[in-house]
């Protein structure tokens, strides 16, 4: 923002970083960049029974421009990694990636010709959800554990990646 | 009905049929790959055989000739199968397309040029399919390793 | 990276559209492209003269990954194949070595895999139609089915242990029995889930909005049809009545009563309508299958198919060797070729595997049915508007995982 630079790390700051985070955390614009199996398990999460909304996450915005958290759900290949990269690049700053189940963490038992191994090596990531696929209630666990993360944030620190 | 349709093939095209067998009720039949196109138009036109259910490449890599084209067709109005196949020299990878007979084939040849490298002459518009522009080989040769990637963009780290 | 100019796609040449027309691609991360397929659009205003679809997004090896497997590791493999009726995928393979090894399940497994294989066939139409609604402003329909859905993976998971990956099935058997209250949980799902539909189809069916969108969209001919190889909903849209389940019948389909719905026009309305029509005869099979069950063992009783049980193992020394040959080198079907059809969501699903007697295939082949519907695609969307795209994009059912494997 530029003038909280100018106090450093000082009351004003912390107070400041408290309100941001907390209008970040329960506010993700998300961005489901769905591919695979994984997707059912979002669908699922994202509908009645789970709920996701009571965690202010439920939005999807289908333009990287409007996003904030990177779901990336499912299998990445290399012919997708491109793609992939290029939506990661578009989203804004700040901007969070959430790794949803073990072939986007680090391809899962997928490791032939065709796969990446894992979506950190494309994009930096934030949380890594586990589960082949993972259940709507881990997707959840996931989603606290960014909350968690994002509040830990400081407007001073957030580094341009 | 299990040995008609063999032992129609087999006096149609006498000098083509190379064997046949039935194995656990699959009746298959193998020619010669230059008699590929008379044999679907046979098919097609005088035995009934509307779905091309399946096209795809094995490849028995010491052995030569080295791929053999699996085809498996499909007769509603009869309800029998038949699978065809045809052997393909390694050497010579080529063989004639069945898109003028059905026009299912596009993607399945498509799909068999991606992964093995056969090429199908008079295919409309043959180029990879699953794998991306520069990728190099054919990934589903016994030759290929299984692990040999061919990123696109530089991997992190 | 250099690319060649042969590779390029068909309509990708800018130079050619002096004429208005003008090139619009769309995806692969598109909402209603299901993330994963592309589609390059040559347009004049709203509507679309060529299109040029593009896949691969999600190719991931399956078939050469199975070859340095034995033949009870590919089934995980199987499941994420079509990753919306994962039973029928392992219904299907297994169903293909044991073809190929010249043996048969018990009867008992063999009503359990078509009572799963039909709950996975309801689970598939239900995403469909409900991610279909979705695409199409019907949110409310997304809900009730997903909720539907819901109580099926729940279901399913009591059966197997999975919602979406079950690997449920073995060569030559199950990984368990079902569990005790099964039936009675059967029921009250299916009340759940007849509830939901009939709300779906109340708020669907009749709706201008909705007939508006699917009705003469996405048409494609009977001859056409079966030229390109349609299987499913999408061919028996255009009046063929083949099923497999009905022509070939496998495991014990043919003790059941149930219709093949046929539609008439090949349109996307007649394919929701057969979808729907399909979900209350799945509900049939099972209702009746669950009547007929009957007792009795659910694994072949020989110990070089299936794993002997642990008590075996540990007391008997057949059993333990048994156990350790299957679990390091796995069953050894004799040399040869078989093809294997079964149902699945979209139509055929046809396995194909060589085997040359080791516990490794040679190469498993899958025909999958949405690889021939997304064939088709271009042809089916030409000449309609852009908006139409997703109707019938949403009606053919594009599953990633099997379309590309």
């Amino acid at each position: 923002m530029g003038l909280e630079t100018l106090f450093g790390h000082s009351y004003l700051t912390t107070r400041l970083d408290e309100a941001v985070n907390w209008a970040r955390k329960y506010s993700f614009f998300n961005y489901p960049f769905v591919t695979a199996c994984c997707g059912m398990e979002f669908m699922s999460t994202f509908a009645s029974t789970y709920d996701i909304a009571r965690f202010g996450a439920e939005y999807p915005r289908f333009s990287p421009r409007q996003a904030d958290v990177l779901f990336v759900v499912g299998t990445v290949n290399e012919k997708l990694a491109p793609v992939l990269k290029r939506v990661y690049d578009q989203m804004c700053e700040p901007k969070w990636v959430v790794s949803f189940g073990v072939c986007a963490t680090s391809g899962g038992f997928y490791d032939n010709y065709a796969t990446v191994q894992g979506i950190d090596k494309i994009i930096p990531v934030d949380i890594y959800i586990p589960g082949c696929p993972p259940r709507p209630e881990a997707v959840l666990d996931g989603l606290l554990k960014l909350q968690q993360k994002v509040s830990t944030e400081s407007v001073l620190d957030r580094k341009y990646r | 009905m299990s040995s008609y349709l063999i032992e129609t093939l087999k006096t149609r095209f006498p000098a083509a049929v190379l064997e046949t067998h039935d194995f656990r009720g699959d009746e298959t039949v193998l020619i010669k790959k230059e008699a590929l196109p008379a044999a679907a138009a046979f098919l097609k036109d005088e035995l009934g055989f509307d779905f091309l259910m399946d096209l795809t490449v094995a490849d028995y890599l010491p052995r030569e000739p080295r791929f053999e084209l699996v085809c498996h067709f499909y007769s509603s109005k009869h309800n029998y199968r038949l699978r065809l196949k045809c052997p393909v020299a390694g050497t010579d990878a080529r063989i004639a397309s069945l898109t003028p007979f059905w026009a299912g084939a596009n993607w399945f040849e498509r799909e068999a040029y991606d992964m093995f490298g056969i090429n199908f002459e008079g295919h409309p518009d043959l180029r990879r399919i699953l794998m991306y522009d520069g990728f190099e080989g054919h990934p589903l040769r016994k030759d290929y390793p299984l692990k040999k990637r061919q990123p696109r963009i530089p991997h992190r780290d | 990276m250099e690319t060649k100019k042969a590779e390029l796609p068909r309509n990708w040449e800018l130079e050619k559209l002096a004429d208005g027309r003008m090139v619009l691609n769309m995806g692969p991360s598109h909402p209603a492209m299901h993330g994963i397929v592309r589609v390059l659009l040559t347009v004049q205003g709203e509507r679309v003269m060529d299109a040029d679809v593009e896949i691969g997004y999600l190719h991931r090896g399956f078939e050469k990954t199975c070859e340095s497997v034995t033949y009870n590791q590919c089934i995980p493999y199987t499941d994420r194949l079509n990753y919306v009726s994962p039973f029928i995928n392992n219904v299907g393979f297994s169903l293909a070595v044991e073809k190929l090894m010249g043996i048969e399940a018990p009867p008992r497994c063999q009503y359990i895999r078509v009572i799963m294989s039909e709950l996975s066939r309801l689970t598939d139409h239900l995403t469909c139609i409900g991610a279909n609604a979705m695409e199409m402003s019907a949110f409310t329909v997304y809900f009730y089915l997903i909720n539907a859905r819901e109580e099926l993976y729940r279901l399913g998971d009591s059966v197997a242990g999975g919602r979406i990956t079950p690997a449920y099935t073995r060569v030559g058997g199950l990984t368990r029995d079902l569990p005790p209250d099964f039936k009675q949980a059967t029921a009250e799902v299916f009340r759940m889930v007849r509830k939901n539909i009939s709300d779906a189809d109340k708020l669907l069916t009749r709706n201008r909005i909705f007939y508006d969108r699917l009705h003469n969209t996405g048409h494609i001919s009977k001859e056409d049809a079966i030229s390109l190889s349609f299987t499913g909903p999408a061919l028996r849209s255009t009046g063929v009545p083949l099923d497999v389940r009905k022509a070939t019948p496998y495991l014990v389909y043919d003790r059941f009563d149930f219709d093949i719905p046929v539609g008439s026009n090949g349109d996307n309305y007649d394919r929701y309508l057969v979808r729907m029509e399909e979900m209350n005869q799945s509900m049939r099979i099972v209702e009746q299958a669950l009547a007929q069950l009957p007792d009795g063992p659910i694994n072949h009783p020989d110990f070089n198919v299936i794993l002997p049980p642990k008590g075996e193992v540990y007391g008997n020394i057949e059993a333990l060797m048994a156990h350790f040959k299957l679990t390091f080198e796995g069953v050894k079907p004799p040399k040869g070729e078989v093809y294997q059809a079964v149902e699945g969501g979209n139509g055929e699903l046809g396995f194909y595997i060589v085997s040359d007697g080791t516990g490794n295939p040679w190469r498993v082949r899958v025909r999958p049915p949405c690889f021939s519907l997304t064939g088709g695609l271009s042809q089916m969307i030409k000449g309609g508007y852009i908006a139409d795209i997703i109707a019938t994009f949403g009606q053919i059912n594009m599953i990633g995982g099997e379309l590309e494997r």
